[in-house]
């Protein structure tokens, strides 16, 4: 009787330690599925163009070394995907290789600690020296480029500047100039939308190469406490601009309950002019309105010097191996990111999205259709002196409440000089939290 | 009380055989018994819990901690969002509470008098209380959209501009306090039902003899007889209220900004951007904060009822 009774106990136990851990064993699931046969998980963010690109690559690959197949995985994106990446890494039970930011969130991985250094690649060597450098933690690099660079800045109406007969700005004065214009034509002169909170941000992060033209030490006074978005007369002027145009009665009326989806489908129709966003979104554009895509242009949220005008840049997303990886499916990883590091891997995303820039690797060709907002992109980029990485990329701090200063500060609620000060306020936790010297 | 002092004698045999029936204030069962209930209980109750209370005392990034005394409380409370999530919080809870108390009331009073269709209605009223939070949140975000939503359509019917009910920051945080009524009042009007059928006829009657009124006995005899429920109503609605969080989320986020924000979302946004040390110290607090205000109160309501 009390044998029984203790060996029930010791079953409950064991049952409830089983389905303690089966709960994670996605990623490691058919581990072997024959001989010399090897299986990887692949995750990557859940937007559609992400999946399509991931497909295209995972069958190309495949087609190539038929003793690999690879499996997509899809998790959320933003703060949820942060959460479920860095817990899935912190038990051991990430995917076989992964793809997630470079940059600022890529330091919060804890690389060193979770991630298989790359360096030994042949491939190494091909990384455009801008993404090398933010994919790599204490001189080692850890990570393939995924996707293209973008840019974070005004999409615009091509069709309403010709009708109109504007100029693209240069400076902020003559984007206002252009706005007074196309509020008189009766369209809304800058789209915003917030219900997706993150598009609010691109008033302060679009601004950043304007921030580094006048400031060149910004970022590394930044990093280390020295310079504050509340004191820096030019970093300052991100939110500053964000007020003005909503204090001008530039924005669409119904800024407060649009989506991405409703903000792109104004910019198409040319009921707006001007939408600040990250040139990712093309895509969805380029899918819901195909005949359109060649009418959106893309110009640098502009600043006050003409002459140095230029584009704030987002590096493209990193593709990594974590240390839970091993043996023969370490191997069979290795192969698959270098695939996608070659002039191959960029061919198939590029047959399956659209790409908003150039690639990540020397020698990725873009195909001669390529849209008007990735030429505008590329002619920035080209151009020396014309381009900067945004902030998160050349620091690694970013205030995870951002996006509610900027809606603040984009609806009135609050003033451009408090949002800044209050975001120094939610910088300067973050900067504890990654325990940096001098907070 | 005397059971136990009478049996106390007999204790010292108690050891040796077994215990005779009632010998004293003991389980009959033996304690290895409670040792399964024991070992969740501890693996997924206790431990996490003081694993949460050691945790708030230190910065930890999932993949280290670092112990720092109360740095996060004290950052937690020179947080700006806080003033504002506490504040609106309190706002919340009071709010859902009042009106649920009072909707419940009147709903309760009109589902016990003898009307048509007195059970269907009944259904319909307490129908939202199955439905999930966020179901709920994301069906409002849809239909309180201040151009397309149906809530401003059918007003512009009438002649009535609507206003932005969940992008004003005026208007955010009541706007998702009504759907929380509406959400919820069926449990309130559930528990008011109860409690008004269970007051006897007889008083009714008395009170008829006497000359009442419908709006005396309402006042005289249902409103102080249904004390009980009244309590367990608002204890109830206000615990909820105060550590509400899905239908924030689903419908504004917080938003727009921090305009409403309370307690449980300002964690939530601190756990999302990975200060997860600070998220447990906000949920410590969260968890002083309601005790400290539930706790009185319940204290306070129920020795009222003893009193009556």
């Amino acid at each position: 009787m009390r044998i029984r009774s203790i060996t029930l106990a010791a079953l409950a136990a064991c049952a409830l330690a089983v389905s303690a851990c089966s709960a994670g064993d996605l990623g490691s699931s058919e581990d072997k599925s024959g001989g010399g046969k090897v299986t990887l998980s692949f995750l990557v963010d859940n937007s559609e163009d992400t999946v399509k690109a991931a497909e295209q690559v995972a069958k190309d690959f495949t087609a190539k070394n038929p003793d690999i197949t690879v499996k997509v995985e899809t998790r959320p994106g933003g703060g949820e995907g942060d959460n479920l990446v860095k817990t899935r890494l912190s038990t051991g039970e990430m995917s076989d290789v992964f793809m997630y930011n470079s940059g600022s969130l890529f330091q919060a991985i804890a690389p060193t600690k979770n991630l298989v250094p790359l360096d030994d690649q042949p491939w190494v060597g091909q990384l455009v020296e801008n993404f090398k450098t933010t994919v790599s933690a204490e001189g080692k690099a850890y990570g393939a480029p995924w996707g293209t660079f973008s840019a974070g800045a005004v999409m615009y109406n091509r069709k309403i500047y010709s009708d109109l007969g504007l100029q693209v700005p240069k400076t902020w004065a003559e984007f206002m100039a252009n706005n007074a214009k196309i509020k008189a034509a009766g369209k809304a002169p800058v789209i915003q939308t917030y219900q997706d909170t993150w598009t609010s941000q691109l008033f302060v992060l679009g601004d950043f190469h304007n921030v580094s033209a006048a400031e060149p030490d910004f970022a590394e006074r930044y990093t280390k406490n020295q310079a504050k978005y509340a004191t820096s007369a030019a970093a300052l002027k991100g939110f500053q601009h964000q007020q003005d145009a909503y204090d001008a009665g530039y924005f669409n009326k119904d800024f407060a309950s649009l989506k991405v989806s409703d903000g792109l489908k104004k910019l198409a129709n040319a009921e707006g002019a001007h939408y600040p966003i990250l040139s990712g979104v093309l895509a969805e554009l380029a899918a819901n309105y195909p005949d359109k895509t060649n009418d959106i242009g893309m110009f640098p949220l502009p600043g006050d010097d003409a002459a140095k005008n230029g584009m704030t840049v987002w590096t493209p997303a990193g593709v990594y191996i974590p240390t839970s990886t091993e043996g023969a499916k370490l191997d069979a990883a290795k192969k698959f990111v270098t695939y996608i590091a070659s002039p191959d891997g960029c061919d198939s995303q590029t047959a399956a999205s659209t790409p908003t820039g150039p690639y990540g690797v020397k020698g990725c060709q873009l195909p001669a259709d390529v849209s008007q907002v990735a030429k505008d992109i590329q002619s920035y980029i080209d151009k020396p002196g014309a381009s900067s990485l945004a902030l998160e990329f050349v620091s690694p701090i970013k205030g995870p409440a951002l996006e509610q200063i900027t809606v603040e500060v984009g609806s009135g609620i609050r003033s451009a000089k408090d949002g800044a000060a209050l975001y120094d306020q939610d910088v300067k936790k973050q900067a504890q939290q990654l325990g940096l010297p001098g907070w | 009380m005397a059971t136990t002092t009478v049996n106390r004698g007999t204790t010292p045999s108690v050891a040796t055989a077994p215990a005779p029936r009632g010998a004293r204030m003991r389980s009959p069962y033996p304690y290895w018994f409670y040792l399964p209930t024991a070992v969740i209980y501890g693996t997924l109750f206790l431990l996490p819990t003081f694993a949460a209370f050691y945790f708030s005392l230190t910065r930890w990034s999932i993949f280290e901690s670092k112990f720092i005394g109360f740095g996060n409380f004290i950052s937690f409370f020179q947080e700006p969002a806080l003033v504002k999530g506490l504040t609106n919080t309190l706002i919340y809870g009071v709010v859902t509470s009042g009106l649920k108390v009072v909707l419940g009331m009147l709903l309760a009073v009109l589902l016990t008098s003898r009307i048509v269709a007195r059970g269907y209605l009944r259904s319909v009223v307490f129908f939202p209380v199955l439905l999930s939070g966020i179901g709920v949140g994301i069906m409002f975000q849809v239909l309180m959209n201040p151009d397309r939503g149906l809530i401003n359509k059918s007003l512009a019917l009438i002649g009535v501009d609507g206003p932005a009910w969940l992008t004003d920051p005026q208007l955010a945080l009541l706007s998702v306090a009504l759907v929380d009524v509406w959400k919820g009042v069926g449990l309130a009007t559930l528990i008011y039902i109860a409690g008004i059928v269970s007051i006897p006829q007889e008083y009714f009657e008395a009170a008829k003899v006497d000359g009442a009124g419908p709006s005396s006995s309402f006042w005289h005899i249902i409103l102080p007889l249904a004390r009980p429920a009244t309590v367990t109503v608002i204890i109830l609605s206000l615990i909820g209220g105060l550590r509400s969080f899905d239908l924030i989320w689903a419908t504004t986020r917080g938003g727009p900004g921090f305009s409403s924000d309370v307690i449980a979302s300002v964690i939530y946004k601190q756990y999302q951007a990975g200060f997860y040390g600070l998220s447990t110290a906000g949920n410590v607090i969260l968890f002083l904060l309601v005790t400290g205000i539930v706790l009185p109160l319940f204290w306070f309501l129920s020795r009222k009822e003893v009193d009556l």
